[in-house]
């Protein structure tokens, strides 16, 4: 186990320092030129060739990438210009925000893909499996933006149920928490209907229905519990994809938290503050991978013989 | 997250070719999936084609007689059939411009990512060694990044144009498509007929693309359809947000976007006929990559 975590951990490590490296090569060092954004498009030569000085960006590039890691280390990730304020206590300020959202948001994940999910299973081929492949089709094929925006125009617009936007009040979260959950709901529906199935065709449940327990407990306790480990490890991959998801959402229902906010930074042409939270999300989705793995191997003691592999 | 259900995918035929074809083809021939996305696709490659044909008018020319006097835009008429939106212009010509627009960013940042992700996912598993501990670690590293997060700060600091566009798209979304190839080489190239080519002296090269290759096909056909419809909803989210291909270029998206500020249903088919356009465009991928993925991997069938 020891080896397996210092395994892990050291890996883990290597992906957050090559992640590092990605940002700044997006932020310093593709051809455009962050001096011209930060002086905007009329500056003369002069201004930009002092804001280069001023930033260090007429350093060379390992120079360059040494100076940000420094200031990494010290928490530092620049100054945001447009909302006058240190970058890491704005995104952390906004934190709270798109936690709730996404916390919310994997409820309704949850909520309505587990039972539509194990449904399908018990009865494959049947009905609710039938409603499920429509849902699921639907969960996949409908973008976020689409949804928000039916969802806001029929439910705050016309029938005034739920607020507009923003964040005022539990109502509030509604509509921008069922956005962010159905993709996932019909996802991990499906996902979870096939671990269901491989589950329910096992030795140990046959033998279970064998000793006579209920098809309910069955299904419940030993099948479901089972089809879990999968399931978290699988969200662990898709966190990324997930925080894609939360900065259109947050858009849409204008919710303030880190994905409205770094709309709101690339509309102000705040490079500082979007690299920020471009960094912060993947470190969140690195660290999170790490402690899916830990948990997982802790749980189940086959995995640390096996290698780990995906986000971080 | 779809990419990683192809994870499993066992895309190389290894029965006859002609047997399989057919096999392949009655699979598809059953499923109602396969017939309905394949028409809404092709309905819609049609349009994106012949878009200049079809469209009533020019999709930016702004209609005096298109708003009425108080700015407001205009529903259906003989003129404009889906109405026109608040500068005036024709809601229908935009919206079959906007299929092609949409369809070939979809289509040319797919084929980036298939091009980058394949050759990628190929070199790492043939070569082993450091280039593949460095090709697939950069892969994991990639996949830490929200990819629309990551798009829209290279759009941003690049600034939006047609170009940036595709190459974005291309940048962010080659990573599962390199890792299912170098899962597919990875067992294709211990297989009895690679070996003996290897032995009768066929340069890699040749073997990759000879050998190897065509048993990369059917995973890379379903992938790419499957991703087109992926990457027309990114394109799209872009576009809502601001930082799709510049005006006036009609794009969903955007259409939608500014649609989206309107506080009624009066103005409705403002943001009912781009939604609607992008819906069944993406439903017409998504249908069609998975009734191609259950003909070519029966036996996964049954696990998604």
């Amino acid at each position: 186990m020891l080896s397996y975590i210092i395994r892990r951990l050291g890996w883990g490590i290597l992906v957050l320092f090559g992640v590092s490296v990605v940002t700044f090569v997006v932020a310093f060092a593709v051809p455009g030129d962050p001096a011209r954004l930060i002086a905007g498009p009329h500056a003369s030569r002069l201004v930009l060739a002092n804001i280069r000085h001023a930033y260090g960006m007429d350093q060379p590039l390992p120079v360059q990438y040494l100076t940000y890691m420094n200031h990494l280390f010290h928490g530092n990730l620049g100054y945001a210009y447009s909302v006058s304020n240190p970058v890491l206590p704005t995104i952390a300020g906004r934190l709270p925000a798109t936690a709730l959202l996404a916390l919310c948001g994997i409820l309704f994940e949850l909520g309505i893909g587990l039972p539509v999910g194990v449904m399908a299973a018990v009865w494959p081929q049947g009905i609710p499996d039938r409603l499920g492949i429509l849902f699921s089709l639907f969960g996949f094929s409908i973008p976020p933006f689409i949804l928000g925006n039916l969802l806001l125009t029929a439910f705050a617009f016309h029938w005034t149920v739920f607020p507009l936007g923003g964040e005022s009040g539990p109502s509030s979260i509604v509509l921008p928490a069922l956005t962010l959950g159905l993709g996932g709901a019909a996802w991990y529906s499906r996902l979870l209907r096939a671990t269901m199935i491989d589950v329910l065709g096992t030795e140990y449940v046959r033998t279970a229905r064998a000793k006579g327990l209920s098809s309910r407990r069955v299904v419940l306790r030993h099948a479901l519990r089972n089809a879990a480990g999968p399931l978290v490890t699988q969200f662990g991959l898709d966190l990324a994809f997930f925080l894609s998801g939360v900065v259109v959402v947050e858009t849409v229902f204008a919710w303030p938290g880190v994905g409205f906010l770094a709309y709101t930074a690339i509309t102000h042409d705040d490079i500082n503050l979007v690299m920020g939270t471009v960094l912060f999300a993947a470190v969140f989705v690195v660290l999170v991978n790490i402690l899916v793995d830990l948990a997982q191997a802790w749980l189940d003691p086959r995995i640390r013989l096996d290698s780990f592999e995906g986000a971080g | 997250m779809i990419g990683d259900a192809f994870q499993e995918l066992e895309g190389a035929d290894l029965e006859e070719p002609v047997i399989a074809q057919r096999r392949v083809w009655r699979l598809l021939r059953s499923n109602p999936g396969f017939w309905i996305g394949g028409l809404l696709v092709v309905a819609i490659v049609f349009v994106a084609a012949f878009a200049s044909v079809l469209a009533p008018h020019d999709p930016n020319q702004q209609f005096p007689d298109g708003i009425n006097a108080i700015g407001e835009p205009l529903a259906h008429s003989a003129k404009f059939p889906l109405g026109t939106d608040f500068q005036a212009r024709d809601v229908l010509s935009r919206l079959l411009y906007g299929a092609r627009l949409s369809l070939s960013i979809s289509v040319l940042g797919n084929l980036l990512a298939v091009a980058v992700g394949v050759s990628l996912g190929a070199v790492a598993a043939w070569t082993r060694g450091w280039l593949e501990i460095v090709i697939m670690r950069f892969t994991d590293i990639m996949l830490a990044f929200p990819s629309l997060l990551l798009a829209l700060a290279l759009v941003a600091i690049e600034g939006p144009s047609l170009t940036i566009i595709i190459v974005v798209i291309g940048m962010v979304s080659w990573t599962s498509l390199c890792r299912i190839t170098y899962g597919q080489v990875l067992g294709l190239r211990e297989r009895e007929w690679v070996e003996s080519a290897r032995a009768t002296g066929v340069g890699p090269a040749r073997i990759l693309i000879r050998h190897i290759l065509p048993h990369l096909l059917a995973p890379i056909l379903v992938y790419a359809t499957l991703g087109v419809g992926l990457t027309v909803v990114f394109e799209g989210s872009l576009s809502y947000l601001g930082l799709g291909v510049p005006q006036p270029a009609p794009s969903w998206g955007r259409m939608i976007q500014e649609a989206s500020s309107q506080t009624s249903l009066q103005f409705y088919w403002l943001i009912l006929y781009p939604s609607l356009a992008l819906f069944f465009t993406v439903l017409g991928f998504n249908l069609l990559g998975d009734a191609l993925r259950d003909a070519l991997d029966p036996e996964g069938q049954l696990r998604r």
